[in-house]
């Protein structure tokens, strides 16, 4: 986590975008096992379909690696905004009866928090390959937030009492 | 730390984990801790078959399924005895153990002193998060005295255990506490432990959101621990017992040698030891 972003190298950014496109493809899967364990496979699918686009951004990056090799990071050392990596839905605004409405939010959030890493990038780089490869993924990151806005417009919000289970599976008696 | 092992170059967090979908509810931080686990395992190569994972009973105790690594569910409160005899026996295996509040601190709570005091060459970590939440709810010894809930109305009235302090004045010899909500944060602690020599204990706030929603709130009160950690008893037996459970980090790190069994004429294969109980 930090404030202050200094980025110096293509192989650098790049290892960041790996990161963080892998890290957000990894834990869309843990999501949909999760929706799936507790029957909720409306929101499973949906997990597994945004594991799937993450999975093309992994591939995109790589592409954009080509033969350089990246340098390794210890998980903690990444520059990202907040503690975990930008892209990663969060783990605890999770929930077994939550709606397709709520898991697009969490993942345009998501985005958003990738939007703002790579402009902070671009605010903070040198004139020169590094600043120009923060422009094209902070564009594509750009790109990805409408599309979610998109779709999230077509979604239906949840009902007022979309949390109450009428037979919860865990109630204090 | 454990007798080196041949490193494991590629493998990922993810190859840490094995094909057992978790049934913790969605939203529980024993995912992260998970995770963190995982990320710490990659961080260190070491070879899955060369890491075991001992548990008792309990929510997050289900963790050694869920990994694949060699693992043991063993029986409530006593997994750090279970992971003392592995590691004595099994010094080359680096021995996590995992846990919750109220297996380790009730249950398990004479064990967990006297693995302080031993000093074994473990790493255990307690997610910890106020609550009994695998039988719905009851106040753990860490639970707040006025924590109000059905099985407790108005709360137990009874001091909190302390187990940072616990764990200091018992000989632990490297204490930290983490925050499952930073799960990279987490994973340096849990790499810090498994590397220091003797027993080390990490108390992660893992929050319970099934029976504690109050704990959502962590997110907002946990900070980095405004001091080093020290090398200090005195100096960190001052900090922890002025804490007030939210500081994460690396609280001390001490120096002492880890216990390791000294076997009369060197080691001995399984077989032998066994021909001695052949009736």
């Amino acid at each position: 986590m930090t404030n202050r972003i200094t980025i110096e190298s293509v192989v650098d950014l790049l290892a960041h975008a790996k990161a963080m496109e892998t890290e957000a493809l990894e834990r869309y899967l843990d999501l949909a096992e999760q929706m799936e364990v507790h029957h909720n496979p409306e929101v499973a699918a949906l997990f597994r379909k945004m594991a799937r686009v993450e999975g093309l951004h992994v591939e995109k990056i790589l592409e954009k690696a080509g033969d350089k090799t990246l340098p390794h990071i210890p998980p903690w050392e990444y520059q990202w905004l907040e503690s975990e990596s930008a892209e990663a839905i969060t783990v605890e605004d999770a929930h077994y009866l939550m709606t397709p409405h709520h898991a697009l939010t969490l993942a345009l959030r998501a985005e958003r928090r990738a939007f703002d890493f790579y402009s902070r990038v671009v605010a903070t780089a040198a004139p020169g390959e590094v600043l120009e490869l923060a422009r094209e993924l902070m564009e594509e990151e750009g790109e990805h937030v409408g599309l979610i806005e998109q779709w999230l417009a077509k979604v239906p919000e949840p009902d007022e009492d979309w949390a109450e289970d009428p037979d919860p599976p865990l109630l204090q008696e | 730390m454990t007798s080196s092992p041949a490193p494991m170059p590629g493998l990922t967090a993810r190859d840490y984990k094995s094909e057992v979908k978790p049934v913790w509810c969605p939203g529980c931080g024993d995912y992260s801790v998970l995770l963190a686990i995982t990320k710490a395992l990659a961080e260190l190569k070491l070879p899955p078959e060369k890491v075991s994972v001992i548990s008792g009973i309990g929510c997050s105790s289900r963790m050694p399924a869920y990994m694949n690594s060699y693992g043991f569910h063993g029986v409530h409160g006593r997994a750090v005895a279970l992971a003392t005899g592995l590691k004595l026996s099994r010094p080359d295996l680096t021995v996590l153990v995992t846990g919750g509040d109220g297996d380790g601190f009730s249950i398990g709570g004479n064990h967990f002193l006297h693995a302080c005091r031993r000093n074994v060459d473990l790493t255990y970590i307690v997610m910890d998060n106020r609550v009994y939440g695998m039988t719905k709810g009851q106040p753990s010894p860490t639970t707040e005295p006025d924590w109000d809930s059905a099985l407790s109305p108005g709360g137990t009235g009874l001091r909190p255990f302390n187990p940072l302090v616990i764990a200091l004045a018992s000989g632990a010899n490297f204490i930290a506490r983490g925050f499952s909500g930073d799960s990279n944060g987490t994973a340096r602690l849990i790499v810090e432990a498994i590397k220091t020599p003797g027993f080390s204990f990490v108390e992660i706030l893992s929050p319970c959101i099934t029976f504690r929603q109050d704990q959502r709130g962590w997110k907002k009160i946990v900070r980095p621990a405004p001091v080093d950690p020290t090398e200090d008893i005195g100096r960190a037996a001052r900090r922890l017992m002025t804490d007030d459970g939210f500081n994460l980090g690396i609280l001390y790190v001490g120096g002492r040698e880890p216990y390791r069994l000294q076997l009369e004429g060197g080691e001995r294969e399984p077989a032998e030891l066994e021909s001695q109980f052949v009736v």
